[in-house]
């Protein structure tokens, strides 16, 4: 068996388990969601179900997946359907590139090298900005093809918010890229190894957090829910969705939650690297996953927290505060660079 | 970027007015305070422009129907809106969903069997309908309620309007999207459901109020209880404000929005904290002292700038106000009857109509043939936690009114919801229509 079939082989084990553990903590995640929001508001969360209540998700699933498909009679068919998969599937994909453990070096299994990344390739960063775009496509073609006013308008509520955020998101991660050199998201994690202060949270501390504002409303979690604003819109795009189609964009928005802690993870706290270099022998899959975990925490904290900003507030934050900052952060960054080499 | 224009009038409205979240409680009692933080009516005018966008005719509008079923319409409120984008251009609002034909179910039952109909108007503080109708009914029949009864009442209605403003309060939060100070908000509010519960056993419609007094006199323990939340309360008010008020996202949702001057308010006849936060210091309590309300020192909230802000501000002091005044009248509280003696009018105590005649013929006759009132008319005018609550009551005689009318504040507050929101966009709709404090019940009778 050549290196190549290996290598295939490698790959398709490690896109199934990827995929079936992301499935499988997201399921948790939904619990820790409702666990938390029940500790944050005085209340027990859900209990019935599995110890504390631990099996809600799945129980929750097979009710959705249980129920009748109501498509509205009105409603562009072919895009109501396709909706769902538009916002599910490139949250999927992001995880491709995010490494979970070294890479490269040496054979380590069986004889062959295992990589501890699905795709290695240069422009990582740019396939992760890109799916996130791509993403948003789903919450307007939702909001777009139900046919309801409160859709049409939670779909480009989350259109403009898009645009808003994605600028400033970019030119943040524009900052880390310059730092490590490359787009590669191998690269950035390794261009982090170290102590926890060699990471780059410490010199990109100023597009971190914008990195973090502009995920908030990548992800409509509030004070950015702006798309499904319960309280102005009904359920904005998840209006007219019901069954297991309003379960695959509420699966989605939770792949999204993981995946976003993850990138966070990845481009400001280190990727799998341990806080400190003696704590090593403890495998990379497992920081990430522990800082993943905890990051999933802060969005919840936040969620859980503050109030909905206003749409235009957004727009406006989002237009005249994040982006000239993430510019004045990535100029000081590549001056710094350029200076110190 | 229409939407633009809009953030920076907000922007300036909050540079230019904003610093005024301290230092009001001297400005109580309604006597002109001093000092540059106040606006005056042309200032808020102004403002109200300022924030409000002009719509130029012939836009492509969409018209939206918000409610009957829509989380924020508070029950069963609807609004047909035309909108621009997001910006509401005109609105109509609709009511009668939840109509019960209270008033017409008035006329052929005896005054007493009204009370109870009266918690169904505005179930949230369902005490103070009472209390609203039996002020109304014991004008009509003369009766003068034993000091006893008078004070029970004032903490009763207190009680009521410290339910009302708290849940309004996370009401009003969740309506700007955060749940969990919505939880906090119900957890304070069981401290006082629970002294209902106490008090006459039920938490939401309570029927306590009596024709005369009211229905019992005062548990053994409430005093102790009720002194006990009285003085906690404040702190949570502090903590309310801890989390709210110097909150940056509600800030820039609640200053300048929804901006609603004195006259305005005169003319949609909006009454309450909306027109106290106008910097009207109309308080019924104060100027029409009924109950206990002339014998306790209180002050009333009243706040400037007339938006939604302002409306937060002026129920927090109502909150504080309303401990104060409860405080007071147990501590002043006289011995005596709870309900008069008047066997013409009020029901007996149900402890002795098993075994004293007069009090079982008392009974018979007020349960079949009701209090027998005189001709004539009356109309009496209370302040409920919402605003200014007018029953109208017209006797041709005997034990059922011919006609009964209440004006209830919530109908008032739900007409003027298009003239408030005009110009801003839907989601400061949802926060005005919270900060009005409608309740369907109330509005639709």
């Amino acid at each position: 068996m050549n290196d190549a079939i290996a290598q295939l082989i490698f790959l398709i084990i490690k896109a199934a388990l990827m995929s079936i553990l992301v499935v499988t903590l997201v399921a948790f995640i939904i619990y820790f969601e409702r666990k938390f929001a029940g500790f944050f508001q005085g209340r027990v969360g859900p209990t019935y179900l599995g110890p504390a209540g631990a099996f809600q998700s799945f129980g929750d699933i097979f009710k959705l997946l249980s129920k009748e498909d109501i498509i509205p009679a009105e409603a562009d068919k072919r895009v109501f359907k396709l909706a769902p998969y538009v916002m599910f599937i490139p949250a999927f994909l992001v995880m491709a590139v995010l490494p979970f453990g070294p890479v490269g070096g040496t054979p380590n299994l069986f004889g062959y090298r295992f990589d501890y990344v699905i795709a290695n390739f240069d422009s990582g960063l740019v396939l992760l900005l890109a799916m996130g775009g791509i993403a948003v496509y789903g919450v307007v073609l939702a909001g777009w093809s139900s046919n309801n006013k409160f859709s049409l308008l939670g779909g480009l509520r989350a259109g403009a918010q898009m645009i808003s955020y994605e600028l400033a998101m970019g030119f943040a991660v524009v900052g880390v890229m310059v730092m490590a050199g490359s787009m590669n998201m191998v690269k950035i994690v390794e261009g982090q190894s170290g102590n926890f202060w060699d990471w780059y949270w410490a010199p990109q501390l100023v597009g971190g957090i914008i990195f973090f504002i502009a995920s908030l409303a990548e992800l409509n979690r509030t004070p950015f829910d702006l798309a499904e604003a319960e309280q102005e819109l009904v359920a904005g795009y998840l209006t007219e969705y019901s069954g297991m189609r309003w379960g695959l964009f509420m699966f989605a928005e939770y792949v999204n939650l993981v995946v976003v802690s993850g990138i966070v993870s990845t481009l400001y706290f280190g990727g799998w690297h341990a806080p400190f270099t003696v704590l090593d022998f403890i495998p990379g899959p497992v920081w990430l996953l522990i800082k993943i975990m905890i990051m999933v925490f802060i969005y919840m904290w936040v969620r859980w927290t503050i109030f909905r900003y206003r749409y235009n507030q957004l727009m406006s934050m989002g237009w005249k505060v994040l982006l000239p900052l993430s510019i004045a952060n990535l100029a000081v960054t590549a001056i710094v660079i350029a200076i110190v080499g | 970027m229409s939407a633009d224009p809009h953030t920076d009038t907000h922007g300036a409205a909050v540079d230019t007015h904003g610093h005024d979240s301290h230092g009001h409680d001297a400005h109580g009692n309604g006597c002109a305070p001093a000092g540059p933080k106040r606006p005056t009516t042309e200032e808020l005018i102004a403002r109200k422009a300022a924030t409000r966008q002009e719509i130029e005719p012939g836009a492509d509008l969409m018209t939206i129907s918000i409610g009957p079923q829509h989380p924020s319409t508070h029950g069963v409120y609807r609004i047909v809106l035309d909108l621009d984008g997001e910006i509401i251009v005109d609105g109509r609002p609709e009511v009668g969903n939840l109509h019960r034909g209270i008033e017409k179910l008035c006329e052929n039952r005896t005054y007493h069997q009204i009370v109870p109909l009266t918690d169904r108007l505005d179930y949230i503080a369902s005490f103070a309908m009472n209390h609203g109708f039996c002020e109304a009914a014991e004008k009509l029949m003369g009766l003068e309620v034993p000091d006893r009864g008078r004070y029970i009442r004032t903490i009763a209605h207190e009680l009521a309007r410290l339910s009302n403003h708290i849940l309004w309060l996370g009401i009003h939060v969740m309506d700007l999207g955060t749940q969990t100070f919505f939880c906090i908000c119900f957890r304070d509010r069981e401290y006082i459901l629970d002294l209902w519960e106490m008090l006459c056993g039920a938490r939401l419609t309570h029927s306590f109020a009596r024709i005369g007094g009211v229905a019992k006199d005062l548990p053994d323990g409430f005093e102790y209880r009720c002194r006990k939340v009285m003085e906690f309360l404040p702190k949570r008010v502090a903590e309310y404000e801890r989390i709210v008020k110097n909150n940056r996202i509600y800030y820039k949702r609640a200053k300048g929005v929804g901006v609603f001057t004195a006259e305005d308010c005169y003319a949609w006849r909006v009454t309450g904290p909306p027109l106290r936060s106008a910097g009207i210091a109309r308080d019924l309590r104060k100027d029409e002292p009924y109950a206990a309300y002339g014998e306790v020192d209180f002050d009333v909230a009243v706040e400037y700038n007339a938006d939604v802000y302002d409306r937060f501000l002026v129920r927090m002091k109502e909150i504080r106000e309303s401990c104060k005044i409860i405080l007071q009248c147990l501590d002043q509280m006289p011995d005596g009857d709870f309900i008069s003696k008047d066997a013409g009018h009020v029901l007996p105590r149900k402890s002795e109509v098993m075994r004293q005649s007069g009090a079982m013929i008392q009974d018979f006759n007020q349960v079949f043939r009701g209090p027998q009132a005189p001709k004539g008319e009356v109309y009496r005018a209370i302040e409920v936690p919402k605003g200014e609550m007018g029953v109208y009551i017209r006797s041709e005689g005997g034990g059922k009114p011919a006609r009964v009318r209440f004006t209830t504040p919530s109908f008032y507050h739900g007409q003027a919801l298009p003239a408030l929101a005009k110009g801003e966009m839907i989601a400061d709709m949802v926060a005005i229509f919270a900060s009005i404090d409608v309740v369907l019940g109330d509005c639709d009778r």
